[in-house]
């Protein structure tokens, strides 16, 4: 058989979306974009360790507005991947499959993610306002 | 009456003949990154500000310095293996899947590993 007529598994576009479909999808979203973060991450302390210099470079480069908007981004990201992710832990265990309590979980997930987000925005608007 | 050999049902790999790793490692890297995520927001957080200073300050303390080469590995794992099963959903062509495969490991201990020794960097160096 080509490997070309071998259906791959997730054909998101044959479906209705439903909300707990698009919370599974969002969660490799988010797992994805925070990948791109790690190498900021990296970035960041290769740079602290390579002196003044490089640091003051640093700095300018998460002073950029897209990457501000992207650090945002990776506050939301890392809530919701958390709470998802804690989500699948049940599932893995055995808990939740049923439709109501998948739809519930799947509602109190993005409360918490929406909440933590507010409230570590909240205390990094001075983070990304000055400083780096 | 069971068909695996009992030969396979010890070694306990299935019919991807690698075992259950890769689904394992996944899940316990993020019961460790649960927790260790939430020690560098607030670690981040706290600092009175990102100059370099504070920064070098901050992972000078061994504490510091051990919780964030752990949180370094721990998400450079768990990512390799995350990026790893989308790349495998998504990507049709072996040889694309499998380039693709390739650099996305690479980059990840590319990333880890320069991570992991610029912490060692600042906790062991001191002044500077």
């Amino acid at each position: 058989m080509s490997p070309l007529s071998r259906p791959l598994s997730p054909h998101l576009q044959v479906y209705r979306p439903m909300y707990t479909m698009v919370l599974s999808i969002s969660h490799r979203a988010s797992g994805v974009f925070q990948s791109v973060g790690m190498i900021l991450l990296a970035y960041w302390l290769v740079a602290a360790a390579g002196g003044a210099g490089s640091y003051a470079t640093a700095a300018k480069v998460f002073s950029n507005p897209f990457v501000k908007l992207a650090i945002v981004g990776w506050i939301v990201a890392f809530w919701f991947h958390l709470f998802a992710g804690l989500r699948h832990l049940a599932w893995d265990a055995g808990f939740g499959f049923e439709k109501q309590s998948a739809r519930r979980s799947g509602r109190l997930v993005v409360v918490l993610a929406a909440l933590a987000s507010l409230f570590t925005l909240a205390l990094a608007w001075r983070h990304l306002g000055g400083g780096a | 009456m069971s068909l695996r050999s009992p030969l396979g049902y010890v070694l306990g790999h299935g019919s991807a003949r690698e075992g259950v790793h890769h689904w394992w490692h996944l899940r316990t890297t993020s019961a460790a990154l649960a927790v260790l995520g939430i020690w560098f927001v607030f670690g981040i957080l706290t600092l009175p500000d990102l100059g370099r200073t504070s920064v070098v300050a901050w992972l000078g303390r061994p504490v510091n310095a051990v919780l964030m080469m752990l949180f370094v590995a721990a998400t450079a794992w768990h990512s390799a293996l995350g990026v790893q099963v989308v790349v495998e959903d998504y990507i049709r062509g072996k040889g694309a899947r499998v380039l693709v495969l390739i650099g996305v490991r690479f980059v990840h201990i590319l990333a880890g590993a320069a991570a992991l020794f610029a912490v060692l960097k600042l906790a062991l160096g001191g002044k500077a």
